[in-house]
Parts: C-alpha cells; structure tokens; sequence
C-alpha cells in the first residue's frame, strides 16, 4: 500500500484551533500543499490576519510576518522590496482586507506589487462572533443585522476582487470556493497558479476563496457548504475575474 | 480488456477528528458512518467502517474524497 494523502511537510504537527468545518483548515493544508509541491519552504513568508486566522503561525513551518489587522498587502510590500527573493503572500478574512484594510489593499493592488494576497471570504466576521461584514449578503443574518442584512440601511456586499481587478496593477485575479472536493482541487490550482505569478515576477495576484464559516452562520458544516453554493455564490460569482499573465508581453496594460 | 479498479484504505485519526462528517457526506460508497464513543475533544468522531475488514474484501477505492474534505487532516489515504 502506497501513501497518497497525507499532512503537508510545511505544516508543523499542531492541532488546528479552528471550528469543525471550517474553511480555513482546508486553505491552510492546500497553501502548505503548494509550498511544498514548489519546494519553497525555504523562501516563502506568510502574512497573517487578524481574525480567525491570526495564529497561522503556530500551523505553519515557514517564515512568518504578522501584520497590523487589515494592512496585510502593506507589510508584505515592506517584506517584498526589501527581500525580492522571496515569496511574500498575506492571508486575509474578509472583514480584514475588505473593511478595515481596504485602502493598504487597493494601494498595494494598483502599484502592482508583486505579492500574492488569499482573501478567505466567508461573509462574516468570524473571530469577534458573527458580525456584519462588508460580503455579507443580502439577507443573511448576523449579530449586527438580526433580521438580515438590508440593502437600504446596510449598503450591499462589496465586491472587493472585481474592484482590484480594476487597477492596472493586478494581473491575476480568481475567485473560488472550497464547499466541494472539485471547488477544493480548483482552489489549489489557482492559488499555485498565483504564487507561480510571483515566482514569475509578472505583479500582484490574488485568489479570493469562499470559505464556510459554520459556527457563525449557525449551520452544520454539510450546510454550510451547501450555502455557498446555493447562495453565497449567487453574489460571488466563482470565475477568474482577470488574467493577464499570457498577454503580459504584448500589452502589459491592456486585458 | 478489464482492469482490476484498485483497492484502498484510509486512516481515520478518531483524536484529531472534529465531528464535521463533510468526509461521511462524500464518501461515494458510504464507508464512513459516526462512532458512537466520544474522542478526548468531545466529539463523536467519524469511523471508517473497513478498519478491521481485510484488504481483498475493500470497497474503499482510495479516491481521497474524504480526506481532500476533511479540514483537520484527520484521514490519510493508502492505495495498493
Ligand atoms: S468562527 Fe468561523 S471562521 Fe472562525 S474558526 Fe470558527 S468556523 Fe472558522
Ligand atoms: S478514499 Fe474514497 S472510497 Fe475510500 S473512504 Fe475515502 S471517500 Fe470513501
Ligand atoms: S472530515 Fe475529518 S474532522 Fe470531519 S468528521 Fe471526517 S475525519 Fe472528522
């Protein structure tokens, strides 16, 4: 009998702290996975949230630089100029990059930075217990919006990926979920499509992945994952929302 | 010409195990049910039911829904 599926090497053997179900697990394991398919154990930096994700560097084995909650893709900035060689990606929450962040995030975007940022979107602020975050949907109840969240009074989700996919310094961008095993395979595919865009140097990408968030949306894992496909989806499109990495030779500012 | 399908197995660390059966709901043969003892978390861990079943008599294909599924990396795979 041969292994074929096991712990990623640069993961270290602690125990997850995350709920059951939930999608960061799985983000982790697949980023450690890509480190280790790429062999850069040796030169990748982690920049962790605040939020859920804040002790990803009790998970993993690599380089970490925590960063001020929200400022992620400035800090990997610093890390980026000041070791080229290296591969710097953040891993942000949704109330991280798309509320308290927004402007380091589009700042880093528009420069072009060549850094790779994972956006866990699950619609919610996690951590803090189950607030109203900017990607809440329509609807969708929060312990800030009991009786769902109202266009009228609460603004609609933002849709922080098309709006980077805007700037002229983003050259990959796809947004993809992790409710299913074939949505899991994607989201491997594309984050190791994003850190080869660094590895390239050809400019800043992002992977935006739809996380489930079981203990805030107050649903099983099973039907957490079959909300997001059922309806978060329905305002997060899962799509590559741009890819200029083929076309980079001929028109660098052109889709 | 017919290929024997490969047979597999997987190990199921019931002490990791956070009880969220996403492996139990996609498991294409039903291979993993719910154990009825609690791990030291808390949790009713999942089972996988061919633990003590010899290998020739397997259904398990070794396909890794499961432990692609499995947030806490509680599964690993083997394929003959
Ligand atoms: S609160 Fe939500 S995002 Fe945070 S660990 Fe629990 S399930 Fe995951
Ligand atoms: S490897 Fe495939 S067949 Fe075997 S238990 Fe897991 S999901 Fe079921
Ligand atoms: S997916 Fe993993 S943590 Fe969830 S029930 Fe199955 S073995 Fe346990």
């Amino acid at each position: 009998m041969k292994k074929v599926f096991g712990k990623p090497k640069s993961l270290k053997d602690a125990v997850f702290h995350y709920c059951p179900g939930c999608g960061h697990s799985i983000i982790h394991r697949l980023v450690a996975e890509i480190i280790d398919e790429l062999n850069i154990e040796e030169k990748v930096i982690g920049v962790p949230p605040a939020g859920c994700a804040v002790l990803a560097y009790d998970y993993f084995d690599i380089d970490i630089g925590e960063s001020p909650h929200g400022r992620g893709a400035a800090v990997a900035t610093g890390l980026k100029r000041a070791l080229p060689d290296r591969i710097v990606f953040t891993y942000q929450g949704d109330g991280d990059i798309a509320a308290i962040g927004t402007a380091e995030t589009i700042h880093a975007a528009n420069r072009g930075e060549n850094i790779t940022v994972i956006f866990v979107n699950n619609g919610v602020y996690g951590m803090t217990g189950g607030q109203m975050a900017p990607t809440t949907i329509i609807g969708q109840i929060s312990t800030t919006t009991p009786g769902g969240r109202n266009e009228k009074r609460d603004g609609a989700p933002i849709d922080l990926s098309e709006m980077l996919a805007l700037t002229d310094g983003t050259v990959y961008i796809e947004r993809t979920a992790v409710d299913t095993p074939k949505n899991i395979i994607r989201t491997k595919k594309a984050i190791k499509k994003a850190f080869r865009v660094q590895m390239a140097g050809l400019g800043f990408s992002l992977v935006e992945v739809l996380s489930p968030c079981p203990t805030n949306l107050k649903l099983s894992p099973v039907q957490a994952n079959e909300w997001i496909g059922s309806t978060m989806t329905n305002y997060f499109p899962l799509k590559v929302i741009k890819d200029k990495v083929g076309k980079l030779g001929a028109s660098p500012h052109l889709e | 010409m017919a290929t024997k399908s490969k047979r597999g197995l997987i190990k199921l660390d019931a002490e990791l195990c956070k009880g969220c059966y996403l492996c139990k709901s996609v498991c294409p043969l039903n291979l993993i049910s719910i154990s009825d003892r609690l791990n030291q978390k808390g949790y009713h861990p999942a089972i996988y039911i061919e633990d003590d079943i010899g290998i020739k008599e397997h259904k398990c294909k070794g396909c890794a829904l499961c432990a692609i599924v499995c947030p806490d990396i509680a599964i690993e795979v083997y394929r003959e």
